[in-house]
């Protein structure tokens, strides 16, 4: 468990998170305020006019990169990739992310995929955890036990600054995972597998809330991955800063978060079942532009 | 006219037609470890590596991990089963279905209220000893007044005031919250009185905020 994601838990259900519920409530209360001669069923549609309408609004208020917190994790994710640490005393500029040591254009744009050294397929984060390990001879086992940044405003982890260093540097790239090699087209079936497999208290599996076109849980619109172009919008935007969370948050820990709301028990970070989640999900994004970090709420 | 659309919807409750389903390969209503869930993978292959993602678990939590066989069937058939296989989850399911002893099925609509606006329960960090929610507002619109609601599942604004609260009509919606497998199968919601997440008393109170006339859900 994560520490300081308790009070988030308070709050519900992922649903709208308290700045843009209470900014759409507020602004509702006005707007369906109308005279009393309107049916009130009447005044449901208008109502979610306006709700994504101010949801549109708020998105483009906060969608500033300058004024962007995610900017601060690539600042320390570039200069631990660029720093000599661990008992071999090397930086991680050797680091191979599929297209040769220390090549980062455009390297996150065709990752999750097969690592022959590793004997695996891999994310940016299983792959940058391997290079800490093996260039650096770094002991992860505390950073794979704790990977992500407590809620509210503390410093990325070292893997989320690294990860949201190497995804900003396919900034303008499509998403191009070739997923050809035998063990990265397993990955992709995997995924598929899981994103349909259901379990735990509430019956829940991926597809629950992301198997339908326009669905959305309370005020929140729900991606639809049979859709290229939300597929491409939703893998193009990640890592990205959560203003609710008031944290960098990359991949896994989406998939880890979807998992919580499942009532799963937290899933493995960068084990088989996210990075394979994670293959499926870039496997449909193919062709989608990469603009990381983004901001969301 | 949207109230008749509303009253279209409510009508068919949560019988949601799951999409995107693929041809079943095997009339089998068992599942098999062999079973092919995606192009290339057995249920084997899936099952290992689920078993490497959440391991050393206590055994609370290891069972939340595992499927039953109904899971596992709507999982298979990506919640379009073949007609068989449909009737023999209706089958097992129906008769997982348990009743208050007393009879009564129409808890406190207020309760009921509390309960469907809470999305509290059964997830990791959650206090077990508080009340679970039902968090109906997550997928369904239900009183007026509440704009936050989601859509993966029916809009229910005016259920009572459409179906009315019989004891056949009390019965049918304590089944269906109780059970929603019991009615549809592979329903995308929880079997909630079946997974033990909410309390026949909770259950109750949902079918009083679904069909009391005092509730907001009827006003």
């Amino acid at each position: 468990m994560i520490p300081g994601w308790k009070a988030l838990a308070l709050a519900g259900m992922t649903a709208a998170s308290m700045t843009v519920s209470s900014l759409v409530s507020a602004a509702l209360t006005s707007a369906v305020a109308q005279p009393a001669a309107a049916p009130s069923a009447g005044a449901q549609p208008a109502g979610d006019e306006d709700a994504d309408k101010l949801l549109e609004k708020y998105r483009a208020m906060i969608s500033d990169p300058m004024s962007n917190p995610g900017y601060l994790a690539v600042d320390s994710g570039e200069a631990l990739w660029t720093t000599a640490r661990g008992p071999k005393n090397a930086t991680l500029e050797t680091c191979d992310l599929g297209k040769g040591p220390g090549k980062l254009d455009g390297a996150y744009a065709e990752m999750p995929r097969w690592f022959a050294d590793a004997g695996r397929v891999m994310d940016a984060e299983s792959r940058l955890l391997w290079c800490m390990e093996t260039i650096q001879g770094l002991d992860t086992t505390a950073l794979r036990k704790k990977p992500f940044a407590s809620s509210g405003g503390n410093p990325a982890t070292e893997i989320e600054a690294l990860v949201a260093f190497v995804a900003n540097k396919s900034n303008g790239f499509k998403y191009a995972a070739k997923m050809e090699h035998p063990k990265e087209r397993e990955a992709v079936a995997l995924g598929e597998a899981l994103f349909y497999r259901r379990s735990s208290l509430n019956d829940f599996s991926c597809q629950t809330c992301h198997g339908q076109e326009g669905q959305r849980i309370r005020l929140q619109n729900l991606p639809f991955f049979d859709t290229a172009k939300a597929a491409q919008a939703t893998m193009g935007s990640w890592p990205t800063y959560r203003v609710s969370q008031a944290s960098l948050r990359t991949m896994q820990h989406r998939i880890w978060d979807c998992y919580w709301q499942m009532r799963m028990p937290d899933v493995g970070y960068a084990s088989e079942v996210t990075v394979a989640l994670a293959a499926y999900l870039t496997k449909k994004a193919e062709g989608g532009a990469i603009e990381v970090p983004s901001i969301k709420r | 006219m949207l109230r008749i659309l509303l009253a279209a919807t409510a009508a068919t409750l949560l019988a949601s037609a799951p999409l995107g389903a693929t041809e079943p390969k095997t009339s089998d209503l068992k599942t098999s470890a062999g079973a092919e869930v995606a192009p290339g993978i057995s249920r084997e292959r899936l099952e290992q590596a689920v078993a490497a993602a959440w391991k050393n678990l206590p055994p609370d939590m290891q069972a939340r991990v595992v499927q039953d066989e109904t899971m596992q069937l709507c999982s298979q058939y990506r919640n379009s089963p073949p007609p068989a296989v449909a009737d023999a989850i209706l089958a097992r399911e129906k008769k997982n279905v348990a009743y208050p002893a007393d009879g009564k099925l129409m808890g406190d609509w207020k309760a009921g209220e509390k309960l469907a606006l809470s999305g509290f329960g059964g997830r990791m960090g959650d206090n077990p000893k508080l009340p679970n929610g039902g968090n109906c507002y997550a997928c369904h619109q239900l009183a007026p007044a509440e704009i936050s609601y989601g859509t993966l599942g029916p809009s229910l604004t005016g259920y009572g005031k459409i179906k009315g609260n019989t004891p056949e009509v009390q019965k049918e919606v304590y089944e269906r919250v109780y059970n929603a497998q019991a009615v549809f199968a592979c329903s995308n919601m929880p079997r909630f009185g079946h997974n033990k997440f909410l309390t026949m008393e909770q259950i109750k109170d949902a079918v009083a905020f679904l069909l009391d006339p005092a509730s907001p859900v009827n006003k």
